[in-house]
C-alpha cells in the first residue's frame, strides 16, 4: 500500500486529425510503462492511433468553486458567436 | 512458391511455428485472472491472444500444406504429444510471475528474429503471416524485456528470483537454434533462415537486456533439446494436452 | 447486477426542509441531471455509498475473471479460446475502469483490495456458483452478463461523473459478452446429446443464481430510496428481475431449454411471467462466505495478490532508481 504505482491519466487521439480525448487512467510504475499500459489497456477494440499519458497528481484543474468568475462571465459574450450576426441570405455562403 | 518436393518439410516446419505459439499461448492464457496487478494481467492476456491468432494461421497453414484436409483446430486438439514439434522451452510451467516473463522474453527475441527474416520468405504465404506476426511480437518482446529489465535491477528479491528464472530456462535456449533436415531444406528453397544463422544476433540482445538488467548468463551452452524434433517432449506437454483436447476428445465428432 | 445489498450510508431520504442549503444545492443538481464531479462538494453519506458500491462492482469483475477463467485452458476450439480470453480479459477492464472511478472519490485500489481480501467489502453472489461444464460459459455469458447489462445499462445515467462514464465504457463492450454466451448455447442447444444435456444442466445451476444477482425485494427498503434519490440506483431490484425474466424466457424457448420452474407462466393481466422466487436463505448464506466456491475464489484473489507483491514492489524500484539515475546524469 506504501508503495503503490502512481495514477496516470490516459489520453488517446482515436483517428488521424483529432486531437487526444481524455479516456481513462491506469496504474504504472513510471511513464513508460504507463504508455504500454495504455495500448493494453484502451485500446484493444483497436481506439487509437496515439497515446499521452500525464501522471495524475501532474494536472491542475480548475475548482468547481470558482465557476462563476471563471465561467459565466463569458456567457455574456454572445456577440463572439456568428449567430449573432443577421446577413442576409443574398450575401451568399459567409 | 513452395514446390511439392519439400512439401513434408515445408508442414514439419509450419507445425514447429503453429505448435510454438500453441503451447506458449495456452501458458500464458493460464495466467488470466491470476497476474500481479491488473494492467498486466490484461497485458499477458493480449500477448496470449496474439499467440493463438497467430497458431491459427500458422496450423491452418500447415493444414493446407499436408492436404489431409485437417483444420488448424484438428492438428491443435487431435494430435498427441509426440507429433508435437515447439520447442521445450514454451511447454515449462509458468513457475512465478517472473519466470514466465523470463521465458516469455527468450521466446519472444528468438521469435522476433525468425520473423523479420520470414518476413522475406520466398512462400509468399508464410511471409505474409511472418509480415503480420512480426509487428504482434515487436510489441511483446519490449514489453517482457522492459519487464525483465525492471524486475531484475528492481528489488534484492526480484533480482534474485530474475536470476534464478534465467538460470532454469537457459538451458532450453540452444534447442531454439538448432539445425536438422527440415530447416537445411527451408533454407534451401527460400522458405526459413537455418536457425543457428539467427544465433549471434539473438546473443546481442539477450546480452544488452540481461545487462540492463543486471542478471548473469549462464556461460554453460548445453541446451536441451528434442521438441522440435518430436524426439522428446517434457513431462509437461502431456499435461498441457490433457486439459486442452479434454473436450474435442471425450465428446468426438461434435460442434462447438 | 454486480453490486448487491449496498448499504447505503446515512439513514434515508432527507426531507428538503432539513437539507443544509450544500445538500439541497447538490439534490438540485442531481435533480436536474447535471453529473457530480470529483471535486464537487458532495454529502460524505453519498462518497462513503459510492465507494461501497462501485468497489463491490469493481471487487466483482475481477473475481468474475475466475469462474470463466477456469475454461480458458479446456476451450474447445482456438477461436472459442481467444472469444473467451479476450472475454475474460474484459472483465479485468472492467474492473480497472471501475477501480478507478472509485479512486476519484479518495480511496486507492490497494485499500480497496485489501478490503476485498479481508472480506471487510463484497463482491456479486453469482461468482460463487462453479462453472462445471462447457456449457457453462455459454450460461455466464448469457443470464449472468445479461443480468448484469439489465442494472448496467440504467447505471450509464447515475449520477456521479466517472461512474457513469466507466459504466458507457463497459456497456459498449458487454454486449459482446452476452452474445458471445448465447452463441455458445445455440451451438450446444443444436447439438449432440450430450451438449444438449450440458446447456440444460447449466440452464439448471444458474438460473436461479442469476436472478438472485438483482437482490432481494427492495421496495421497502430506505436505503435503496436515498440511492435513487441520490441516482446511483436507477430502478428497484424487483423491476430489474422481471425486466430479466421477460427478456431470458423466450431466449430459452428458442434454444429449445427449460426454464427451471414448474411456476413460471406469462400472466396476461399483468403483460409479464410470474415467476418464482429464489431461495433467499441460500442467497444469504452465499454472502456470508458460505456458498459453492467462496473459498477458492477468495484463495484465488488472496494469492494473486500476495505472490504478486515483489513484482509490483520490483517494478517501482526499479522505476525509482531509473527516475534517481536520470536526475544524477542531469
Amino acid at each position: 500500500m506504501k508503495n503503490e504505482w502512481p495514477l496516470w491519466e490516459v489520453f488517446i487521439r482515436g483517428q488521424h486529425g483529432l486531437s487526444h480525448r481524455h479516456v481513462g487512467s491506469l496504474h504504472a510504475p513510471d511513464a513508460e510503462m504507463a504508455v504500454k499500459n495504455a495500448r493494453d489497456v484502451y485500446t484493444r477494440r483497436n481506439e487509437g492511433v496515439s497515446i499521452w499519458v500525464v501522471e495524475a497528481r501532474h494536472i491542475t484543474a480548475t475548482n468547481p468553486g470558482d465557476k462563476g468568475p471563471m465561467f459565466e462571465p463569458s456567457e455574456s459574450k454572445i456577440y463572439r458567436h456568428p449567430t449573432f450576426f443577421d446577413i442576409p441570405d443574398d450575401v451568399g455562403a459567409m | 512458391m513452395a514446390t511439392k518436393d519439400h512439401s513434408a518439410d515445408l508442414f514439419e516446419f509450419l507445425l514447429r511455428m503453429g505448435d510454438n505459439t500453441l503451447i506458449l499461448g495456452h501458458r500464458v492464457s493460464e495466467w488470466c485472472g491470476h497476474a500481479p496487478v491488473l494492467e498486466e494481467d490484461i497485458a499477458l492476456a493480449n500477448t496470449a491472444l496474439d499467440l493463438i491468432g497467430q497458431t491459427q494461421l500458422w496450423l491452418g497453414l500447415a493444414g493446407e500444406v499436408e492436404g489431409q484436409g485437417r483444420s488448424a483446430d484438428d492438428l491443435a486438439f487431435l494430435r498427441d504429444a509426440w507429433d508435437f514439434r515447439n520447442v521445450l522451452l514454451v511447454e515449462l510451467p509458468n513457475g512465478d510471475f517472473g519466470q514466465t516473463l523470463m521465458r516469455q522474453f527468450l521466446f519472444d527475441a528468438w521469435q522476433e528474429l525468425m520473423l523479420d527474416a520470414l518476413k522475406g520468405s520466398s512462400d509468399a504465404r508464410v511471409a505474409e503471416i511472418a509480415a503480420k506476426a512480426a509487428k504482434e511480437v515487436a510489441y511483446h518482446v519490449e514489453r517482457s524485456g522492459d519487464t525483465v529489465i525492471g524486475l531484475g535491477d528492481g528489488t534484492e528479491e526480484s533480482h534474485a528470483r530474475m536470476q534464478a528464472a534465467l538460470d532454469y530456462l537457459y538451458p532450453y535456449v540452444g534447442e531454439m537454434f538448432e539445425s536438422d533436415a527440415v530447416d537445411a531444406a527451408m533454407a534451401q528453397a527460400g522458405i526459413a533462415p537455418d536457425p543457428a544463422s539467427l544465433r549471434d544476433a539473438y546473443d546481442a540482445k539477450l546480452a544488452a537486456v540481461m545487462g540492463e538488467a543486471t542478471l548473469s548468463t549462464p556461460d554453460d551452452r548445453f541446451t536441451h533439446n528434442g521438441g522440435r524434433t518430436g524426439r522428446m517432449h517434457t513431462e509437461h506437454l502431456g499435461h498441457i494436452l490433457t486439459s486442452m483436447q479434454w473436450l474435442q476428445r471425450a465428446y468426438p465428432g461434435a460442434s462447438w | 447486477m454486480y453490486a448487491q445489498m449496498i448499504k447505503t450510508a446515512g439513514t434515508g431520504v432527507k426531507p428538503r426542509e432539513e437539507m443544509t442549503p450544500e445538500e439541497a444545492a447538490f439534490q438540485d443538481r442531481i435533480d436536474a441531471d447535471i453529473k457530480i464531479e470529483p471535486k464537487d462538494w458532495m454529502p460524505d453519506e453519498y462518497r462513503a455509498t459510492l465507494v461501497r458500491q462501485i468497489g463491490q462492482h469493481a471487487h466483482s469483475e475481477i473475481v468474475g475473471q475466475l469462474p470463466e477463467g477456469n475454461w480458458i485452458t479446456r476451450a474447445p476450439t482456438l477461436e472459442r479460446k481467444a472469444i473467451l480470453l479476450a472475454k475474460v480479459q474484459d472483465e479485468a477492464g472492467h474492473g480497472l475502469y471501475l477501480y478507478c472511478a472509485a479512486e476519484t472519490l479518495g480511496v486507492s485500489r490497494d485499500e480497496l483490495t485489501e478490503d476485498l481480501l479481508s472480506g471487510r467489502m463484497k463482491y456479486s453472489s453469482i461468482f460463487n456458483y462453479p462453472t462445471l461444464n462447457w456449457a457453462d460459459i455459454g450460461a455466464v455469458g448469457w443470464l449472468v452478463d445479461g443480468a448484469a447489462i439489465m442494472n448496467q445499462v440504467p447505471l450509464q445515467r447515475t449520477s456521479y461523473g466517472p461512474y457513469s462514464r466507466a459504466m458507457i465504457r463497459i456497456c459498449k463492450e458487454e454486449s459482446f459478452h452476452q452474445r458471445q454466451g448465447y452463441d455458445i448455447m445455440m451451438k450446444m442447444a443444436q447439438g449432440t446429446e450430450a451438449q444438449k444435456k450440458m446447456a440444460q444442466d447449466a440452464l439448471n445451476r444458474f438460473w436461479y443464481p442469476s436472478l438472485m444477482m438483482f437482490g432481494p425485494s427492495d421496495k421497502e427498503s430506505v436505503h435503496s430510496a436515498q440511492s435513487m434519490a441520490w441516482k446511483i440506483k436507477i430502478d428497484s431490484n424487483d423491476e430489474l428481475r422481471q425486466r430479466f425474466v421477460d427478456q431470458t424466457v423466450p431466449q430459452a424457448e428458442y434454444l429449445g431449454l427449460t426454464v427451471p420452474d414448474d411456476k413460471l407462466k406469462w400472466n396476461e393481466e399483468r403483460g409479464h411471467y410470474d415467476f418464482s422466487e429464489p431461495d433467499w436463505t441460500e442467497f444469504f448464506n452465499v454472502l456470508k462466505g458460505k456458498g459453492p466456491c467462496n473459498t477458492e475464489r477468495m484463495n484465488g484473489r488472496k494469492r494473486a495478490w500476495e505472490d504478486g507483491a515483489w513484482v509490483r514492489d520490483g517494478l517501482m524500484a526499479h522505476a525509482q532508481k531509473r527516475a534517481a539515475r536520470k536526475v544524477a546524469a542531469e
